[in-house]
């Protein structure tokens, strides 16, 4: 009984590191395709219209009712205080800082993320990367890095996107709604937003959260086991593991940018 | 017969031999596929590769192809070890053989016109112009050259191989691989594809290699078949030589008998026990 216990431990650990080795070496040759792709230009607009426009409509929504829903709770809890007119740097600092990046990885995963992973998962149960092998393309070069860099390019935008539709949104709750005064909305918003302390972390976030929610997307795909439910248990993989990945790493790149 | 296969042995070494495996062993995990199997692929022939579901092969073409690797033996292609030579020679291997999957592969986001230029594209300089004649005229030879302006969605199963078809010889291969390019079509659909297999063997100078358990099928064009079961090869000869074999196991599968050597049913325990056994 103890034994048997051992031995799916130790199974499931081979198996897990076993994953981690495969995702580190498809990530080298991944990588190792994105100099190519300036022959791939018309590939890459086209991923990127797919990965990042596509996801153009759920991220704005998304951005336009956090953004409501940040400005009616901050306002009446800065109402109490009397200090209403701090509701623009405190939206726009919730959004820039931590919302954006965070809620539009957990989106871009669930929108693009789990597309990315679908149709490589479909391509490789269908036979088609093994064709193109076959062909001498090689699908890393000609499937996985212009996706790969169209999530990566798409991710940082998306979260600049979501965070000032957010903002507007604020604005049109605190502001429009609720009488706070618009030139204290965006005065004290410019004066407390530090370019290089909240907006630049704040991409810098959204830069390394679309490198591993895109990272994870497209390594499930391509390593999905190739039957109907391979591929669907590859989908939700990337969804679960982009949340903790994207969680995760939030947390320990907040401790390190703002101490 | 063990003459006549003395006899074929020795013509096979006076032929031109395009692909020559030896010893060739592959497992999946501890399930044996293939258990050290010697197969000589004449160039300029027909090679039909027959066996039961599950004998490996499909494997086989993978192996020839480079895309798995053996545990054991080698495979060379026009002299060329497909497992030694690296990616670069693989690949410059691969431009030169074109493979027919079962299913056909067509890229799906990309119409009829677009699968066939692909290669095309992605392996020569040719001009858009230049690329547009040679897509037209590999459709032609597929009898699809109306149909460039489908996606693969709108295709049949038939009319799918056929484009995948013309666009494994886009690039003038000297040998194409078939998997089972006769399964879950109707009879007018294998005759044609049937055809074109022989035809642009004959006419564009092809080596062929099909993978196939249609008897009847294979045996109307093949110059060449190999029998395999269990890992090994169980007869080879031209399809006359296989017709008159004495072989049980020749004759079970050529005729479709239930009962012989070749087993039908997978390994199980005792059916009686089995079924008065614990749930």
């Amino acid at each position: 009984m103890v034994l048997d216990t051992l031995q799916r431990f130790g199974r499931s650990g081979l198996e897990f590191f076993g994953r981690v080795g495969r995702a580190q070496l498809f990530l080298f040759q991944a990588l190792a395709g994105f100099p190519g792709l300036v022959l791939q230009l018309r590939e890459l607009l086209r991923q990127m219209y797919s990965v990042g426009v596509l996801s153009l409509a759920i991220i704005a929504i998304s951005g336009l009712t956090v953004g409501m829903v940040l400005g009616l709770q901050m306002y009446n809890t800065l109402v109490d205080f009397g200090t209403e007119e701090s509701l623009g740097p405190v939206v726009a600092l919730s959004l820039v800082r931590e919302l954006g990046p965070v809620l539009t990885a957990l989106l871009f995963s669930g929108r693009a993320g789990s597309a990315l992973t679908a149709e490589i998962g479909l391509m490789k149960a269908t036979d088609q990367l093994s064709v193109m092998e076959m062909m001498a393309v090689d699908p890393l070069k000609r499937v996985v890095a212009p996706r790969f860099m169209a999530g990566f390019l798409s991710m940082p935008l998306l979260a600049a996107i979501f965070s000032a539709v957010g903002i507007l949104g604020s604005y049109f709750v605190g502001v429009g709604l609720l009488g706070v005064d618009a030139g204290a909305f965006w005065s004290q918003m410019q004066d407390k937003v530090d370019l290089y302390d909240d907006v630049y972390n704040g991409l810098l976030k959204s830069v390394a959260f679309g490198f591993v929610a895109t990272w994870i997307a497209v390594f499930e795909g391509y390593d999905a086991v190739p039957t109907t439910e391979g591929v669907s248990r590859a989908t939700t993989r990337t969804v679960v593991h982009t949340a903790f990945a994207v969680l995760g790493l939030d947390f320990v790149l907040t401790a390190l940018m703002f101490n | 017969m063990s003459d006549k296969n003395n006899e074929s042995e020795r013509g096979a070494e006076a032929e031109d031999i395009l692909v020559r495996m030896r010893g060739v062993r592959f497992a999946f995990g501890e399930r044996s596929i293939i258990d050290g199997m010697d197969i000589d692929i004449p160039r300029g022939k027909i090679t039909t590769i027959m066996g039961p579901s599950g004998t490996g092969k499909t494997t086989l073409l993978r192996l020839i192809g480079g895309q798995w690797r053996p545990s054991a033996g080698s495979v060379e292609v026009d002299g060329v070890d497909v497992h030694r030579v690296g990616r670069a020679g693989l690949y410059r291997l691969r431009k030169r053989m074109g493979m027919l999957f079962q299913s056909g592969a067509l890229f799906t986001h990309l119409n009829v016109f677009d699968n066939v230029a692909f290669p095309l594209r992605e392996h020569t300089a040719l001009s858009e112009s230049m690329i547009r004649h040679l897509v037209l005229m590999k459709l032609e030879a597929v009898g699809l050259r109306g149909a460039r302006g489908l996606m693969p969605a709108e295709l049949s199963g038939g009319m799918s191989r056929r484009v995948a078809l013309a666009r494994a010889i886009a690039l003038d291969p000297m040998m194409i691989m078939y998997d089972e390019p006769f399964t879950g079509q109707d009879p007018i659909t294998v005759g044609v594809i049937m055809q074109l297999i022989r035809l642009l063997n004959d006419s564009l100078g092809l080596t062929s290699v099909i993978v196939s358990h249609d008897v009847q099928e294979v045996s109307a064009i093949s110059d060449r078949l190999y029998m395999i079961s269990g890992g090994k090869v169980i007869e080879h000869g031209t399809p006359q030589m296989l017709s008159q074999s004495q072989s049980r196991w020749v004759q079970q599968f050529l005729k479709g008998q239930p009962d012989g050597p070749v087993p039908f049913d997978f390994p199980a325990p005792d059916y009686a026990e089995d079924l008065m056994g614990a749930v």
